[in-house]
């Protein structure tokens, strides 16, 4: 009986619904839900020529934004690759930046 | 057979061409457009640029864009004399006639869907100005559904 209720308190000290509340506010304060942004903003066509449109997508560096953190869809995604390796041969959007 | 096909065309040319050179390049196209039989839908000059990344010499160039409709062997001919040429520091073309139908497709099906939504709700099928949630570039209401402060 007395360990029982001793392993039951342990658990609650280890991290019991007070703190997974806690966690669960944590992940949903800082996690949005990510939308793709063509879906979402209904652009059928992503188009190599249209710069404005595809900078979002290649930060600084020069390397395209991967979709885990862009929250493309995988079509979109696989479009906006073509549009972005045309764009670069036109010289367009750059390749690498140091 | 060859197929007549849609294509886009960009090249760019050297900055320090004349802008005769850079209508002589453009006649040369339309020359060997007639000569192939195809035609030239839609001339664009996008004018002078800054590269993205240096090209040899060069940091700027003209860019133009032509869009054509012809078969195969007329783009391979093209391709060939701007290959040749000494002011075109690069070229870019591009299949087109497949994606515009795709996009055009996409596009009427959407329409259609929420016009005929808009009917059945008993609205007209064109949304009226100043109808509806007046989005705001600011207010991004995609995000922030679960984003809850306090207790």
């Amino acid at each position: 009986m007395r360990e029982s209720r001793g392993r039951s308190s342990s658990s609650d000290s280890r991290g019991g619904r007070g703190a997974d509340k806690k966690d669960d506010k944590k992940k949903s304060l800082f996690r949005r839900r990510k939308v793709c942004k063509f879906c979402a903003d209904k652009i059928d066509d992503v188009n190599y020529k249209d710069v404005k449109l595809l900078g979002p997508f290649v930060p600084e560096r020069g390397k395209i934004l991967p979709r885990r953190i862009s929250g493309t869809c995988a079509t979109h995604q696989r479009k906006l690759q073509t549009a972005i390796k045309r764009a670069r041969q036109l010289a367009l959007i750059p390749y690498v930046t140091e | 057979m060859s197929q007549a096909r849609q294509y886009e065309l960009i090249y760019i040319v050297a900055s320090d061409a004349t802008d005769q050179q850079i209508t002589d390049l453009h006649t040369q196209v339309e020359e060997i457009t007639g000569r192939y039989s195809g035609t030239l839908d839609k001339t664009e000059n996008w004018g002078r640029r800054k590269l993205a990344y240096e090209i040899g010499p060069h940091k700027e160039g003209t860019y133009v864009l032509e869009v054509i409709t012809g078969t195969g062997e007329l783009m391979k001919e093209i391709d060939r004399r701007l290959r040749v040429s000494d002011q075109v520091i690069r070229h870019l073309t591009v299949r087109v006639d497949e994606e515009n139908r795709v996009i055009e497709r996409a596009r009427t099906l959407r329409k259609d869907d929420s016009q005929r939504r808009r009917v059945a709700r008993g609205l007209p099928p064109e949304r009226q100005p100043g109808e509806g949630p007046q989005r705001n570039e600011d207010d991004d209401d995609r995000f922030g559904g679960d984003v809850e402060e306090g207790m």
